[in-house]
């Protein structure tokens, strides 16, 4: 017993290095099978309130582009709702299926395979999982985890981010994903080798998942090439969001998504 | 005694304030982030026991994690930079550091890069290879690690020449 006790007197500093060792393993496997991370959701509120402070100060960098953005974007509304007049009538029942709500980003990364987004909306502003962000542009990704205050958005620069997306044209659909090695090119997989496919061509997204509705640009076509077995496309898709300049976004809503949900879960 | 604790108290909340405000915010080139955090665990002092070494070490990296949100690959980095600084102490310092007798800010110039290009690949090694976590994408992960390396190495000397005078 006493050797056993002298054992671990000796090698203290090399077991208590496993044993912290092992802790941060776990938790980085944690990392990155996202679904896990629930440890640090008591802690998001604390260090969401000091990377709120950090955007604060960063959104006084970005006022004069961000104005430019909001107006092109007024303008691009505006025009839209002098040349569809008769649609206004619709638009003003309460049976819309998608809401938007807006948020801001307070915490952006890129740099990493698998990146996340913070935006200061959470629980209390009626958000929840696997809602959709997008921007006037395009998609930005889908919320994994909420607190009171904020929620963690699962980027689609993550390479762990599976989004279902189709071409404009033609109506056939794949998966984006990302490889992570460019933050502005993201690639499409599963379209079939029969589909002619030209650059330039533009990606939406789908409306199949519920999550965002239909035809939401994502980007264009860069470059395409076949992949091991010579029968399916992967497609380079340029982005037509600039993912690392993200300041207001929104959160969609879709009405029946519980409708939905439940129906594939039956 | 009670300065050094006073001292490294200050060093640890500038250079985790540097971190996390500016240097994460960075994004040189797009991905590029130095982490300069490291220089709290190199300057930490020489007699600091080993137990404690590690403890603390682990503390700093799990603080980072946290704010992150990474999960626990900077701990593991900076746990195993904990437990490798006796060896980098040993590898740089040669005889010296057997006595206790050296103190980072005296020793020589070659010796203090040596030891602070050591520790900080070593950090980046272990990091990147836990970010990317996957065999084939080891030359992604040699990449990152040479490339911040060099980064966070730069910017670590520069800090420590530009606070030197302010420590001692």
């Amino acid at each position: 017993m006493l050797q056993l006790f002298n054992f671990f007197l000796k090698n203290k500093s090399l077991i208590l290095f496993l044993f912290l060792l092992n802790i941060s393993i776990a938790l980085s496997i944690n990392f990155h099978d996202y679904h896990k991370t629930k440890f640090s959701r008591s802690i998001s509120n604390a260090t969401g309130s000091v990377h709120n402070v950090i955007s604060k100060i960063r959104n006084y960098f970005n006022l004069r582009l961000e104005n430019n953005i909001l107006l092109e974007e007024n303008n691009r509304l505006k025009e839209l709702e002098f040349n569809f007049e008769t649609n206004n009538t619709r638009l003003k029942s309460n049976k819309s299926k998608y809401i938007l709500q807006p948020a801001k980003i307070i915490k952006n990364s890129y740099s990493l395979p698998k990146n996340f987004l913070i935006i200061d909306k959470g629980n209390k502003d009626l958000l929840s999982e696997d809602l959709g962000i997008i921007t006037s542009n395009g998609i930005v990704g889908i919320i994994d985890r909420t607190t009171t205050k904020y929620s963690r958005v699962i980027s689609i620069l993550n390479t762990k981010s599976k989004i279902n997306a189709k071409l404009k044209k033609s109506n056939h659909f794949g998966t984006l994903e990302w490889d992570g090695k460019t933050s502005n090119i993201v690639q499409l997989h599963d379209i079939q080798d029969l589909v002619e496919l030209k650059i330039g061509d533009s990606i939406v997204t789908s409306g199949f998942s519920s999550t965002f509705p239909e035809n939401i640009p994502i980007g264009k076509i860069k470059s395409y090439s076949l992949n091991e077995t010579k029968d399916l496309y992967i497609i380079n898709v340029e982005l037509f969001n600039d993912m690392t300049n993200l300041r207001h976004v929104h959160v969609v809503r879709n009405n029946d998504y519980m409708q939905i949900e439940n129906l594939i879960n039956e | 005694m009670n300065n050094l604790i006073t001292t490294n108290i200050i060093r640890f909340t500038g250079l985790m304030a540097l971190q996390i405000l500016i240097f994460n915010q960075l994004n040189f080139l797009d991905f590029l982030n130095p982490f300069v955090y490291v220089l709290f665990i190199i300057l930490l002092p020489i007699s600091l026991n080993k137990t404690s070494l590690i403890f603390i070490s682990f503390l700093t990296g799990f603080f980072i994690d946290l704010f992150l949100d990474t999960g626990g690959v900077h701990a593991a980095a900076t746990v195993s930079i904990g437990y490798l600084r006796p060896i980098a102490l040993k590898f740089s310092f040669g005889a010296a550091y057997e006595y206790q007798s050296i103190k980072i800010n005296d020793s020589e110039r070659y010796q203090r890069l040596s030891y602070f290009t050591l520790m900080i690949m070593i950090h980046h090694f272990i990091l990147f290879s836990l970010i990317y976590f996957s065999l084939k994408k080891i030359n992604l992960i040699i990449f990152h690690t040479i490339l911040a390396g060099l980064f966070s190495l730069i910017i670590s000397i520069l800090l420590y020449t530009l606070f030197k005078e302010k420590n001692d």
